[in-house]
């Protein structure tokens, strides 16, 4: 009896302890469901947020460069896609980088060259980037890679495009080259605020067109939403927004012409500029020598950068853009309108011309020893009188000269659409005073009116002029860049023309200087170069002085060295009574006028209005042509209207 | 087949299923039910281990039935015989084990290794419950104390191999024994005020890694890359679930790597994170149903070693889900706890599998008795 009373009341406590057991998992269920309240609804905003931010990655879609054409369609500027053998150094673990290396290097070639240069790049580069050890792998290296990179976690194989050129050095000046983005270069998408506009990107514009056309080549990128892992594996795609690929440029350069007077130049040094005088239209820009501009897009080696930056010819030196020389007697055709515009001379007055001018006791030589006897105006052009002008520009005095140059460009930017272009000196009193902190000395001005002195103008300046003169005084702004076409819908847009000038002028005083180069070329200083053209063309020989040569010495090419000899100019527009091309063309150390530069345009003219090459010039030289270029070429409003209405509101 | 051979081999089918409880065989199915789901969810980047979960489920289901099949009388008898196994087992682990992990925990047995701690989960409620049913009505205050020493022996060797967390468990299913055993309440006030009062002491004994879970469950954010990665990752886990949870499969956490131990003891993070609060509420309901169906068997447990082994199983059960659940969801220090029944794991599923058949067997005897 007492056992089962024990019995009941062990049973009694027992129940009570196993209720006080539930009331407890209760107690605890209800906390873990408080918590799991607190998590799920309360703090879910946050969770849902931060589960966002780890899931999903924008990868940055780099947007396909814009492709470069010249004026008929000619491919200046491509992409090309090839694999790039890319390593991820977050993903090898930075320890384990130079051992990875090692180990592909023995599959490809990995030189010293391209170790040093990850390097730079992985440092450079963001964490999570995979950055390329060796760009444009052949078919073989890639059947090689593609075997054996399994091994390998955080090497990849990627197919990336690649700008290429297909013509090499050809217009190099004018076209420019990509190259990757440096920290510079980051620094200042910054400060523009277009950073964003990279994301994806390794390669911006350099210089040339590339450069100052990168807002129009690069492109928007696009974006695509992807889902990682904790790892930072891709895996899967959520949403993809494609780039706005970049427009397409149709340069004003004839690629042929280009390439034709490259070719003319061969081994000398120079620079020539070609305008089509009622366009601006830039149709040729060469400065000799040149360089391949593949070199530098993946970064180019120590070696071949120090062979070319300290070639003395200075390949690469962009000659027309930045190179300032003095015009000589190209810039007399000038001068002859400044002194009739100003009235300084009437195209009746004549000079005795005796061979020098004297100033006080100084003594201006004129070109030819015993001089030109009497010269008028159109005489003075045609056997380019330095005694004329001597006597001219002192007249006149240097600011005169200025105020009437500087509407025409000279020692002015011309506004082209090219980076970096150099101001030159057209000088002044005022110029002087601020640069020298002296006064003019009367006695510098005469060298001014021949062009020498302190004269130092790029051609381009002297080919913009030329041009301007041209086309009647009124100035088009030049450009290198003609039409920029949408990638997709093919459409093209002009490039706006500036708001162009008309310099005032008589029109019996233009047309005086214009008949008088036309018989520089027919009877003065360059008829026997072209003797037999098969149009008319007006002209003006000119040769600068390298080194001076002092009183009462003479100067013999033959007994200084060739870089002290002097340059050979000629400027020169045709057909003189409606100009289609305007050209001013320097050869460095090439002499006179008519001994270099004015052969090398007569080339050029033959070939730009007739067709013809220069005999001995092999057809096939020339880039080809493409099939059709008329699919290319559906202009939208390409009329040159547009252009000359500017020109004509602008008119005063 | 003849009609009496169906209706024979019904009777049959019906007497087998008999061993089981019915009630907590249904809140089992639901939560196998839950366990699959969420397992091919969170297993769906680990081949062959959906499979393998399936098998282990499986094979806790056969040792239930084995277990629940066992004659209370028999598991008297082998009450001891397994303690003292166990306990030969961890004292040869602390000579001869195997060290993984920084820990030495298992022992080589040539053809498998084993992990005595987890036999002693069973052995130890097994063991105390056979003691108190030998002093049945007679429980002085010393018996209280043997059985003190019976827990405590295994529980520090299991402590010392390090393993705190098992060792705990393994205390907890002995103190439960004790608790129905009718341990004073004086004593068990007392107990938890001297707990409360000895933590700094504890602090002092622990290892740094058990200092560093403890630290990281204060402030996570302290090491968000480091050691509080998988807590943070969880939470986020399973706050993104919100209320609705973001859908069977669709759990990105998780799917994405960034819940670490996703199958095993983190798994619950899976669940909350694809079913949400609703989909929790209802996993504590199964849970609840479970634990209040085996305490409703433990009252009506035939013996007091029936009550009591019973009464400590369902509480083992419940501390594995709380802590389990605790853990994941950042109130809990992280120890190497399964979600019962929800884990992927061979060696958990068969103690389960176990425990849960002892708590049919007394189930089913209880009913023998009223019959």
């Amino acid at each position: 009896m007492v056992e089962v009373r024990n019995t009941q009341r062990e049973l009694r406590r027992l129940r009570v302890r196993l209720i006080v057991a539930m009331l407890v998992v209760v107690a605890c269920f209800g906390l873990l469901l408080a918590r799991f309240a607190w998590l799920q609804i309360h703090r879910y905003e946050t969770f849902h947020a931060q589960a966002e931010d780890n899931r999903i990655a924008l990868v940055p879609v780099p947007p396909s460069r814009g492709l470069i054409y010249d004026r008929n369609g000619v491919l200046l500027a491509e992409n090309v896609s090839a694999y790039t053998l890319e390593l991820s150094p977050k993903r090898i673990g930075y320890a384990k980088l130079d051992e990875t290396i090692d180990a592909l290097s023995e599959i490809v070639e990995i030189t010293p060259l391209e170790r040093r240069r990850f390097r730079r790049l992985a440092a450079e580069a963001r964490t999570a980037d995979s950055v390329p050890i060796k760009v444009r792998l052949t078919d073989e290296e890639v059947a090689r890679l593609a075997v054996l990179r399994f091994r390998y976690p955080g090497v990849e194989i990627r197919a990336r495009l690649f700008r290429n050129y297909p013509l090499g050095q050809s217009a190099v000046h004018v076209l420019g080259y990509i190259g990757r983005i440096s920290p510079d270069d980051k620094r200042r998408f910054d400060e523009r605020e277009i950073g964003s506009r990279y994301a994806g990107s390794t390669h911006t514009g350099k210089i040339g067109v590339e450069l100052s056309y990168e807002e129009q080549l690069h492109g928007r990128p696009g974006a695509e939403e992807v889902e990682v892992s904790a790892g930072g594996r891709v895996v899967r795609s959520l949403s993809h927004t494609p780039p706005v690929p970049g427009s397409n440029l149709i340069l004003s350069i004839d690629i042929r012409l280009q390439k034709l007077a490259e070719d003319l130049y061969g081994d000398r040094r120079g620079a020539l500029v070609a305008i089509e005088p009622k366009t601006g239209d830039v149709l040729a820009m060469v400065s000799a020598p040149a360089f391949d501009p593949n070199l530098f897009i993946d970064g180019i080696d120590t070696q071949t950068w120090r062979g070319l930056n300290e070639d003395p010819d200075t390949p690469m030196l962009n000659r027309p853009l930045r190179g300032t020389y003095p015009p000589g007697s190209t810039y007399k055709p000038f001068m002859a309108l400044a002194a009739l515009t100003t009235g300084a001379r009437a195209p009746g007055d004549t000079i005795s011309d005796p061979g020098y001018f004297m100033l006080g006791k100084h003594r201006f030589r004129d070109s030819r020893p015993g001089g030109h006897g009497t010269v008028d105006l159109r005489k003075s052009i045609v056997v380019s009188s330095d005694t004329y002008y001597y006597k001219l520009a002192y007249e006149m005095g240097v600011d005169r000269i200025h105020a009437f140059m500087k509407p025409w460009g000279f020692g002015q930017l011309t506004g082209i659409d090219l980076p970096h272009e150099t101001t030159g000196i057209l000088p002044s009193t005022e110029w002087k005073m601020r640069r020298y902190k002296r006064r003019w000395i009367p006695g510098e001005t005469p060298s001014v009116g021949i062009g020498q002195g302190y004269n130092a103008f790029t051609i381009l300046q002297l080919a913009h002029a030329t041009a301007t003169l041209a086309n009647d005084g009124v100035v088009m702004k030049p450009h290198v860049v003609r039409m920029i076409e949408d990638p997709d819908t093919r459409q093209q847009r002009p490039t706006v023309s500036e708001p162009t000038r008309r310099i005032q002028m008589h029109e019996d005083h233009l047309a005086l200087v214009k008949s008088a180069m036309v018989d520089v070329n027919r009877f003065g200083t360059s008829r026997r170069v072209f003797a037999d053209a098969e149009y008319v063309t007006a002209g003006k020989t000119g040769t600068s002085q390298v080194i001076g040569i002092r009183q009462n010495e003479r100067y013999d090419a033959k007994r200084v060295a060739e870089r002290h000899r002097d340059h050979s100019l000629y400027i020169a527009f045709a057909p003189a009574d409606e100009p289609k091309i305007a050209i001013a063309a320097i050869v460095e150390n090439g002499g006179f006028g008519a001994q270099a530069a004015a052969p090398l345009v007569r080339a050029l003219l033959d070939y730009y209005l007739t067709g013809k090459l220069p005999e001995g010039y092999p057809d096939n030289a020339l880039p080809t042509l493409p099939d059709e270029p008329d699919l290319r070429d559906i202009p939208e409003s390409i009329e040159p209207e547009t252009v000359e209405t500017a020109a004509e509101s602008e008119t005063p | 087949m003849t009609r009496i051979d169906r209706t024979m081999l019904l009777a049959q089918l019906r007497r087998q299923l008999r061993v089981f409880d019915l009630p907590l065989l249904c809140a089992l199915a639901l939560l196998v039910a839950i366990s699959l789901f969420t397992m091919y969810s969170a297993a769906s980047d680990y081949d062959g281990r959906m499979l393998d979960h399936v098998r282990n489920l499986s094979i806790a289901f056969v040792l239930m039935w084995a277990a629940a099949n066992l004659p209370l009388n028999w598991m008297m008898r082998s009450a001891v015989p397994i303690y003292a196994l166990g306990l030969a087992l961890l004292i040869a682990v602390a000579l001869f084990g195997d060290i993984a992990k920084g820990a030495r925990r298992w022992l080589d047995l040539g053809f498998t290794r084993i992990q005595p701690s987890e036999l002693m989960k069973i052995a130890m409620p097994l063991m105390l419950a056979w003691y108190f049913q030998k002093r049945a009505n007679a429980a002085r205050w010393y018996d209280f104390a043997i059985a003190a020493v019976l827990l405590l022996v295994p529980v520090l060797l299991i402590a010392r191999q390090p393993d705190l967390g098992t060792s705990l468990l393994v205390a907890s299913a002995g103190i439960f024994v004790i608790y129905f055993a009718g341990l004073p309440w004086k004593v068990i006030a007392a107990s938890i005020v001297a707990g409360i009062g000895s933590l700094p002491l504890l602090w002092m004994v622990m290892h740094d890694y058990q200092r560093q879970r403890v630290m990281m469950l204060l402030d996570p954010t302290s090491d968000p890359l480091g050691k509080g990665f998988h807590i943070i990752q969880s939470e986020i886990a399973v706050g993104s679930g919100g209320t609705w949870g973001k859908g069977w499969l669709d759990g990105t956490q998780a799917h994405l790597e960034f819940v670490p131990e996703r199958t095993t003891d983190f798994v619950f993070a899976v669940y909350a994170e694809e079913f949400g609060l609703v989909g929790n509420g209802v996993l504590l309901l199964v849970y609840l149903l479970i634990i209040g169906r085996g305490l409703v068997i433990a009252a009506n447990g035939a013996t007091v070693f029936a009550r009591l082994l019973a009464g400590a199983i369902t509480l083992i059960v419940f501390t594995y889900a709380f802590v389990n659940m605790g853990m994941v969801t950042g109130i809990l220090p992280v120890v190497g706890v399964p979600l019962p029944l929800m884990s992927y794991g061979g060696t958990a599923m068969v103690t389960l599998g176990l425990g849960l058949g002892l708590l049919m067997s007394v189930s089913r005897q209880r009913r023998l008795l009223q019959t």
